[in-house]
């Protein structure tokens, strides 16, 4: 018997996406509950941003379904909030740091309406929430890496959505930053949100994270960190390059 | 003729009176877009747009028999367009990468425009004279029908730059972010190359389409140099395509027998070159002279040993908020 899907955030059903021949995603199925924080973990190439990337609609698939809360999510969007790669823009572009998060409320807006006062209320708070409070008038490109991918997800978090959905938050970030974003997740979590975010350091999964979707290509094993996130499923992933890895993380 | 003449002339003479205005109109249309295609990395599309406009201009000419400022600006924007959509079928459907393409298209349009046009002067008739001054654009022979005709599809294109201004701010830093927040960004792409194309038919008569690409590049580029707000860098890259305009403008209407084209496209190219050394902040001359204080400042420092080598500020230090 099918479960009710639409209690579930994401359920991701026979998903396929290829680039040209080759296929990216094969079959995968995967189904996400509420108040979890996801980590999708696996090598270069597994497909880890394609998978994020098919559940926005922003590659497509080949076949297959997506839910959101048992719809599909150009009909939800407005309850999914994306932080993509900061390496994905030109951070040249001439505007401070809370215009950037200010974005994050054009799709409540609508067309040709501007900004208003609670709007940016919302998005200086959603500043301070990542600790940028500091740099909301900061030219962009001013900012250090870090402190980019902190106003990226302050974006996100001004759209206060129900799920959030994170292209390798941690990407080359500074000490500062990964704790800031730690902390943003955790709360998200503790305010009853769903996080999905593409990861690329197995160390911290059990650390940061609840749940994990192994991937490669086919989605490995998901499910509970305690449970899914073993040597065999990893290295069912990495091959033997996780060896070393492992040993570290078991204690063996 | 001396300058002052020439300014009082603004005020007094018809003919130079109607170039001024438009050559400020085309100066603030190409301006405004020009900031927009600068940051969109869309710099080479006018020189596309414009180039392909030619066989358009043409073929408008041919159809109508008259030399209508708005058939023919109509003809230029749908050669225009179809050069655009020619190129993104071409990056699309096969493994041609998108600057070859774009080259593709802009050599196929021209050549098919110049080959038109050579044959079309040497008809019998006055009104097939005078075609060609829409190859490097001819500011004197501008009329009050001409500049109306701009006025009013310029000001249509920056209205509505005016009412999407968020719509266009968010598709050109975030394209993949604003698909997620339910914009139909390729719609989007369709309408603000579109716009650029406006910039460019709006200035194909006064300054032709072989230099127009210039004024799609060179307010923007200069004005990028001067400020990092968006609203602020769009006003004056209008200021700077004015500034331009008018100067081209001037220079052709002082009977100096120079098409204007050139003199407008060297105005602006002299714009650009003064902010890239002199702009405050990005400027190279202010650039130079930080590094050389950077360097004497370290410098002094080594010199009273105050940091030891090998000693490097951590990069949590360098980020703390």
């Amino acid at each position: 018997m099918k479960p009710d899907i639409s209690q579930y955030p994401i359920v991701i059903e026979d998903l396929t996406v290829a680039y040209r021949e080759e296929p990216v995603l094969w079959d995968v199925d995967l189904t996400i509950p509420a108040g979890a924080l996801m980590a999708i973990v696996g090598p270069n190439g597994a497909g880890k941003s394609t998978l994020i990337k098919a559940m926005l609609n922003l590659v497509e698939r080949a076949a297959g379904h997506v839910h959101i809360f048992g719809k599909t999510y150009p009909e939800q969007r407005h309850r999914v909030a994306y932080v993509p790669q900061r390496g994905s823009v030109d951070w040249d572009f001439p505007t401070n740091a809370l215009d950037i998060v200010m974005m994050g409320r054009y799709g409540h807006l609508g067309w040709i309406k501007r900004p208003g006062k609670r709007d940016r209320e919302i998005a200086l708070g959603a500043l301070h929430k990542v600790g940028m409070q500091n740099f909301a008038q900061r030219q962009i490109s001013q900012l250090s890496g870090g402190q980019q991918q902190r106003v990226f997800l302050a974006r996100a978090l001004a759209q206060d959505a129900d799920i959030y959905i994170m292209d390798e938050p941690f990407q080359g970030v500074d000490a500062t930053t990964e704790r800031a974003i730690v902390g943003v997740l955790k709360e998200l979590q503790a305010h009853g949100r769903t996080v999905v975010v593409v990861h690329h350091d197995l160390e911290t999964v059990p650390q940061y994270f609840d749940h994990v979707l192994i991937l490669n290509v086919k989605a490995i094993a998901a499910g509970r960190v305690e449970a899914v996130f073993t040597p065999e499923n990893l290295r069912a992933a990495y091959g033997g390059r996780v060896d070393m890895l492992i040993q570290k993380e078991t204690g063996v | 003729m001396n300058p002052f003449d020439l300014i009082a002339l603004i005020f007094t003479d018809y003919t130079i009176r109607t170039v001024m205005m438009g050559a400020l109109v085309l100066g603030i249309v190409s301006g405004t877009l020009s900031a927009f295609a600068v940051l969109r990395k869309q710099s080479l599309l006018g020189d596309t747009m414009s180039h392909a406009a030619l066989p358009g201009v043409i073929i408008a000419f041919l159809i109508t028999g008259e030399r209508a400022p708005l058939p023919l600006l109509v003809g230029a924007m749908l050669a225009g367009l179809l050069g655009t959509l020619f190129m993104g079928v071409v990056t699309s459907q096969t493994r041609i990468k998108h600057d070859s393409a774009q080259g593709v298209v802009l050599a196929v349009f021209f050549g098919f425009g110049m080959a038109l046009l050579s044959w079309v002067v040497r008809q019998p008739g006055a009104e097939y004279a005078g075609l060609d001054q829409f190859l490097f654009g001819q500011a004197a022979a501008t009329v009050e029908a001409d500049v109306r005709t701009m006025a009013v599809i310029g000001g249509a294109a920056l209205l509505v730059i005016a009412l999407f201004w968020k719509e266009i701010k968010l598709v050109s830093f975030d394209p993949g972010y604003a698909h997620t927040l339910g914009m139909r960004v390729s719609l989007m792409n369709i309408a603000i190359t579109s716009l650029i194309g406006v910039a460019v038919v709006v200035g194909l008569q006064m300054v032709g389409v072989v230099l127009m690409s210039a004024m799609i590049v060179a307010p923007g580029a200069a004005a990028r140099q001067w400020t990092n707000r968006l609203g602020m860098m769009v006003v004056i890259s209008a200021v700077f395509g004015a500034v331009a305009g008018v100067s081209g403008a001037w220079v052709s209407a002082a009977g100096v027998n120079v098409p204007t084209g050139p003199v407008i496209v060297l105005s602006a190219t002299l714009i650009v070159v003064f902010s890239i050394f002199f702009a405050p902040n990005r400027g190279l001359v202010w650039e130079s002279v930080r590094q050389q204080r950077r360097r004497a400042a370290l410098a002094n420092r080594r010199a009273h040993a105050e940091v030891p080598v090998g000693s490097v500020g951590s990069a949590e230090g360098a980020t703390k908020s």
